[in-house]
């Protein structure tokens, strides 16, 4: 009686099509297509309008020129772009290997009835609710402490950013371990392996589509956040490239929205480009994504 | 088996990110264009870092002054932030940065922590704004008196004046739909002190924002629209908007860079500050030389940046305040 | 890629180990195990240690500012006036203006975003899954700021002015409570549509079985199965429209407005805070401790409301 579970769900489903016509059903499946349809529609009209925007400044120029007063025409994203990657692979650096590694340590080995343990959930849900310009003060005021002045740096950046983060790629991580059938596990301590060998080698391959997708919504947002970057004073205006964690340097984020509130209209147009490019940065992040999570995607 | 293959990618991407970080650093050579040099500068080749912050309103023109300098300069990095007056002080007090743009002058409080850090400074002026006072073109009304604009702005007239026509009877039938900054704006700060007599004093129905793109959107799309924000704003927009000429008892008076510079446009012409620390300025040579060169070339910087430059006498003011510190 | 299920599975349970169990097993560990639990123990911990230096910088200054103000006269006034004179404490308009755009969010960001997820995880075939799950993401990505600046750009005049004929003010909070909704849709689909994948396909197979169509099946097997993801979904997600900054600060306005009218503009905790934080006031003063005050009250409503809601989640799991 033990099947596979390679059928795909297709197969069962048209045996089940015949009693997908009623009424109730229909108007149920076209519920559901409107709810995509709002939020593609909307993401289309957001990306259109601001495509037409920008129409004038997709050119090279705009990749390869720093911010530029003199001529507005000409005013690039070199700095902003580099800044951001920068920042993005630091804040990642940080941010994933002590998100998973807390995710771990709650979900495979910590006991949920002890207080303590509560207590950290509970925090986690609140943190993800605190304005990220709180995150700011809290990265100046750490490297306060440690003797660090000029805090407009790429790692203090990163750890904002990371600190950010953390409370969403924990949560995320916890739900898709949570989500790995238990069987899994005392499969593997049946045949000898311990508890942490069990998680690094079976579950955690396991629940990687979900912990990629996690993080991957989490960096989403932290390519996008220009309150905590302002807060540690990063500055808008750089016409070099980053040269290592300690320099100062400016992100995407901060330099359109620069531009969006200067008079003339070199610049407003500059930032509608820029906001396209950003949004080209997440889509290929969400590429890196859907390719992991493809490669290791698995139905139950 | 699942295992396997993450390893499998897990070494190479890691591979491929290392590269990548190292490329970036490798290929990140500031570039700086080189072209002849101009005035001022010095002819050794500097290297270090300069860091400005404060007011958004003065940050395009210490942006632009950077941008000029880079000419001379290309190994010296210069990053201007735009935390606001407030925020700019707050670092600038605390030793962060060497230099602060601000769109109003020091305060005592925040000059007393200044002082208490043991943070000498000096006190620039670098251009002057012409705070302008714009209405939809649709209203018809060419000059307001500073106590016309008092009695539609100050803390009483809320709810109350709601209409042209109470301000001056000669004034059209329109309601009045009012935008300005918000609180925390130094433009808000400065105009509330001039014309209600007290900073921080004004009604509150009006739409605020802190974008003045935002408020030039709304006043040239609102019928009966009054609103005010820096000159370059209504420079930019001015096919749309009507600024109106302010009297103060000497006559009415428009808004421009020759009004401006010569004192004419008052109250409304505000001065625009950078505060350069003296420490850095006398320990490292690339903040000196920056500041030096932004003050000499004054002129370029303003133009550079469309902002309205100093009189003749502000120059000079400057000036002296400078050879103080050199 | 054959994993075989003992018939008897019925339920998902959590995958935590009872402590109790693995001892025999434990004393088995190989030596650097030790090490790596304590550095598992320690990311854990870290989550609490950034609670606590959040709740320190956030109480200095606000016990300065309650030092100058009442506390009652704070938490129960109704103006907010801390930098026009004469001065104003209280905190309601902003606390109104958090509720009433955080709801408008979760009315639109709830029903179609386990709307999307549903289509995602039980009717799409794999092509059009893996090519409308990315895009989905993708509204995840567009910073805030860019949504805030389209709600006052286009969704005020064009869609509520115009096509919809509301009258609604320049900013208004049901413009930034749309646009808000919308910003967390991918969170709540994207969570909630992971949590019904991971549903066993056993559990759909014994529903059809049982001659279900497949909505039965969505609404009665699956999404009670999937429910704790989904109510993380859900919350994470009222945390995120609670704490967010840019798109209220741009489109709810400046203006503090103690209303349950969504057509005026109303500001926000974060709105204050964001303006606040990044304006001309001078900092120690106790305009500029208002933020601290208005951070903290933040962080203590959004516990609140997370505390309720696990509670919740505990109880609907026990009763399932």
């Amino acid at each position: 009686m033990a099947e596979t579970m390679t059928a795909s769900p297709t197969a069962i489903r048209s045996s089940a099509r015949s009693h997908d016509n009623t009424l109730l059903s229909v108007i149920f499946l076209i519920a559901l297509w409107l709810s995509l349809a709002l939020a593609i529609t909307f993401l289309m009209t957001l990306i259109v309008t601001t495509a037409i925007d920008g129409a004038g400044r997709f050119d090279g120029a705009l990749f390869t020129e720093y911010s530029s007063q003199l001529s507005p025409e000409t005013t690039g994203l070199r700095a902003a772009l580099l800044g951001t990657i920068w920042l993005m692979v630091t804040t990642a650096l940080l941010a994933i290997p002590i998100g998973i590694a807390a995710a771990i340590y709650l979900e495979e080995f910590a006991d949920n009835r002890r207080w303590y343990n509560r207590l950290v959930e509970l925090n986690l849900q609140n943190l993800a609710a605190v304005p990220s310009v709180i995150y700011g003060m809290l990265a100046v005021a750490i490297f306060a402490l440690v003797g660090v002045d000029r805090t407009g740096i790429v790692l203090v950046g990163a750890v904002a950013l990371g600190l950010l983060i953390l409370p969403v790629i924990i949560i995320t991580t916890r739900e898709s371990l949570r989500a790995v059938p238990r069987e899994i596990r005392d499969g593997s301590l049946a045949l000898g392996a311990t508890p942490l060998q069990t998680t690094w080698r079976q579950v955690l391959p396991s629940a990687v589509p979900g912990i990629a997708t996690g993080t991957i919504i989490a960096l989403s947002r932290a390519i996008g956040e220009a309150a905590p970057l302002l807060i540690i004073g990063v500055a808008v205006t750089v016409r070099f490239d980053p040269d290592g964690i300690m320099s100062s340097f400016t992100a995407m984020p901060l330099q359109v929205f620069n531009w969006t509130s200067e008079s003339r209209d070199e610049f407003k147009i500059a930032a509608a480009a820029g906001i396209i490019v950003l949004l080209g940065m997440v889509l290929a992040l969400n590429g890196l994504a859907i390719y992991i999570r493809n490669k290791f995607q698995r139905r139950w | 088996m699942n295992r396997t293959s993450l390893r499998r990618a897990a070494l190479p991407s890691l591979v491929a990110l290392t590269v990548g970080l190292g490329l970036s650093a490798c290929g990140g050579d500031s570039e700086g264009e080189t072209t002849n040099g101009t005035e001022g500068g010095g002819s050794e080749t500097l290297s270090g870092s300069v860091a400005a912050d404060g007011s958004s309103t003065v940050e395009p023109l210490t942006s632009a002054a950077a941008e000029l300098y880079q000419e001379e300069q290309p190994d010296v990095q210069v990053a201007v932030g735009s935390a606001g007056t407030g925020g700019g002080f707050e670092a600038f007090c605390a030793g962060k940065t060497d230099i602060s743009n601000a769109s109003r002058p020091i305060e005592d409080d925040e000059a007393k922590i200044c002082e208490k850090a043991g943070i000498e400074y000096t006190e620039l002026q670098v251009a002057t704004d012409a705070l302008t006072v714009v209405s939809n073109p649709g209203v018809g009304v060419e000059c307001v008196t500073t106590e016309q604009l008092k009695m539609i702005w100050e803390p009483a007239a809320e709810d109350k004046v709601t209409n042209w026509n109470q301000v001056d009877p000669s004034f059209p039938d329109l309601d009045l739909a009012l935008f300005g900054p918000g609180t925390d704006s130094g433009t808000f700060d400065y105009f509330t002190d001039v014309i209600n007599g007290e900073e921080g004093a004004s009604r509150t129905d009006y739409e605020p924002s802190e974008d003045d793109n935002v408020l030039v959107d709304g006043v040239a799309n609102t019928e009966g629209a009054m609103g005010y924000f820096g000159f370059t704003f209504y420079e930019e927009n001015a096919d749309s908007l009507t600024a109106l000429q302010v009297d103060s008892g000497g006559g009415c008076v428009e808004p421009s860079a020759e009004t401006a510079a010569d004192g004419s446009y008052t109250p409304l012409a505000r001065p625009l500050f950078i505060y350069v620390a003296n420490k850095a300025y006398a320990d490292q040579p690339q903040v000196a030389s920056f500041v030096d060169f932004y003050i000499d070339n004054l002129a370029d910087v303003t133009e550079a940046a469309q902002y309205i430059p100093l009189n003749d006498e502000q120059t000079q003011e400057t000036a002296a305040a400078l050879s103080q510190l050199q | 890629m054959t994993t075989t299920a003992p018939p008897a599975v019925l339920t998902t349970s959590t995958g935590a180990m009872p402590p109790g169990d693995s001892g025999a097993l434990r004393r088995r560990s190989r030596p650097g195990e030790q090490i790596v639990m304590f550095l598992l123990r320690l990311a854990a911990f870290l989550s609490v240690a950034i609670t606590v230096g959040i709740v320190i910088a956030l109480l200095r200054p606000a016990l300065d500012f309650f030092r100058e103000v009442s506390l009652t006269g704070f938490l129960f006034g109704t103006t907010w006036r801390p930098s026009f004179n004469p001065v104003e404490y209280g905190v309601l308009p902003l606390v109104a203006g958090t509720m009433m755009t955080t709801l408008v969010g979760m009315l639109v960001a709830v029903p179609f975003g386990l709307g999307a997820a549903m289509y995602l995880s039980e009717y799409a075939n794999p092509r059009v899954r893996k090519l409308l799950k990315p895009v989905l993401e993708l509204l995840a990505g567009v910073p805030s700021v860019v949504y805030g600046f389209f709600a006052i750009q286009f969704i005020t005049p064009t869609v509520l002015r115009g096509w919809l004929g509301v009258d609604v003010g320049f900013t208004n909070a049901l413009s930034a409570g749309l646009v808000l909704g919308v910003m967390i849709i991918p969170t709540v689909a994207s969570l909630s549509e992971d949590a019904m994948s991971a549903v066993p396909q056993s559990l759909r197979q014994g529903s059809f079985a049982m001659g279900a169509n497949r909505m039965q099946t969505t609404l009665r097997v699956v999404f009670p199965a999937a429910i704790s993801g989904i109510a993380a979904a859900i919350v994470l997600g009222i945390s995120r429209a609670a704490g967010e900054t840019m798109v209220v600060a741009l489109a709810a306005g400046s203006q503090p407005n103690l209303s349950v009218d969504v057509r005026e503009g109303m500001q926000t905790m974060t709105g204050y805070i964001a303006n606040t934080a990044g304006g001309e006031n001078i900092v120690g003063s106790v305009s500029y401790n208002t933020l601290f005050a208005v951070g903290l009250l933040l962080f203590i409503i959004t516990l609140v409301i997370n505390i309720i809601s696990i509670a919740l989640v505990r109880r609907i799991r026990e009763a399932y």
